[in-house]
């Protein structure tokens, strides 16, 4: 009979569709995984809302948990549950390895303008923090651009969600 | 049905639609990044709050009689021109952002808590409109813009949150261009956008 953590094991090997390098997990979307009688209740909570990749996260899903041998359910929340917060340590490092830069905490009220054109953001390629805003968005909803005046190379940082 | 959220969805989806024709040919190489994206949130938001109403959010999205839309004359509007573009998302932001700090409050959790996810996204499109209308402010074309879409902004919001709209954006309340009877500018729109489901064989697989 499946268990909790075989369940977790396989979502951990799901990649992001989108950027491969960090799976499902390390996203942190995956909100509870209930097992009961070969019945695997999931809910999964997408990071944006127009997320395109969502159909296709959701059958991921489905598929690994029917691999398993077991019956899926996956439910998708469309709360405030999921945050960029919930990004994992090691999803950080994946992320920021590959040149993505890691989002900042988020704060009680949704940030503003002027956060992003002061607060200090670090370059994921040489660390510096001499970097400035480019363009509110980027090649998907999730990231913005910025500039390294150090490095001079731009980079995609990840929004506070 | 619950007109308020189904005039939301349906504004959200409409503004989705008009903000996407600008993929492409924006004057800025960024503006079409940021154009596409504002779309595709504002398009991923109707379908979240369809889904609120409905277990198929593509029924009310591309099933419905043109009559049968919630949306206000704001966002039906084809504005060919820059200004007025931008002129609308400022407007329209500001008038969204009441209505869903006052949905974030609501009695039904399911409400409230997609009311607080879609103000997180919300967020970077009011720094986009934040940041064109410090850009535009002073130009007389955007002036004019704004002047003729601010009554057509009011009729976003249902009366009671008018004023606080007023206040924020420092006009004075005038006659609202109310929801309820279309543009014909809607009426092109519904033809493209409902095209592809109306050509597809009934029990098409999306």
């Amino acid at each position: 009979m499946v268990t909790a953590p075989q369940v977790w094991a396989a979502f951990a090997e799901i990649p992001d569709p989108e950027i491969p390098v960090v799976s499902l997990v390390d996203l942190g979307v995956i909100r509870s995984v209930d097992v009961h009688d070969g019945h695997v209740r999931v809910e999964f909570t997408p990071t944006f809302l127009g997320c395109p990749a969502l159909e296709a996260m959701t059958r991921a899903l489905e598929d690994a948990v029917a691999s398993l041998g077991a019956e899926p359910e996956v439910q998708v929340i469309a709360d405030d549950s999921w945050s960029t917060d919930r990004i994992t340590a090691a999803g950080r490092e994946k992320l920021r390895s590959a040149g993505f830069a890691p989002p900042a905490p988020r704060e009680a009220s949704a940030p503003r303008l002027v956060q992003l054109q002061t607060a200090v953001f670090r370059c994921p390629y040489c660390g510096s923090t001499d970097t400035r805003l480019e363009n509110i968005f980027g090649p998907t909803p999730c990231r913005s651009l910025r500039y390294c005046e150090s490095c001079r190379q731009p980079f995609e940082q990840f929004k506070t969600i | 049905m619950n007109e308020l959220l189904l005039g939301l969805a349906d504004d959200e989806l409409v503004i989705g639609w008009r903000d996407s024709e600008w993929t492409g040919i924006a004057p800025l190489l960024e503006e079409d990044v940021a154009f596409s994206s504002i779309a595709q949130n504002e398009i991923g938001h109707a379908r979240a709050v369809y889904r609120l109403l409905t277990d198929d959010s593509d029924v009310l999205a591309f099933d419905r009689a043109l009559d049968e839309y919630r949306c206000a004359p704001l966002v039906e509007l084809r504005l060919l021109d820059w200004a007025h573009t931008i002129a609308r998302r400022w407007l329209y932001e500001e008038a969204d952002r009441i209505r869903i700090e006052a949905l974030m409050r609501d009695a039904d959790p399911a409400v409230a808590g997609l009311a607080a996810k879609i103000d997180r996204e919300e967020a970077y499109h009011r720094m986009h409109a934040e940041l064109w209308h410090g850009r535009l402010r002073d130009e007389p074309r955007f002036r004019e813009a704004v002047e003729e879409l601010w009554p057509y902004a009011l009729g976003v919001l249902p009366p009671e949150q008018r004023a606080e709209l007023a206040a924020h954006v420092g006009r004075d309340e005038v006659p609202a261009v109310e929801r309820g009877a279309h543009t014909d500018e809607l009426a092109e729109l519904w033809e493209e956008m409902t095209s592809v489901r109306r050509s597809a064989p009934a029990g098409a697989q999306w």
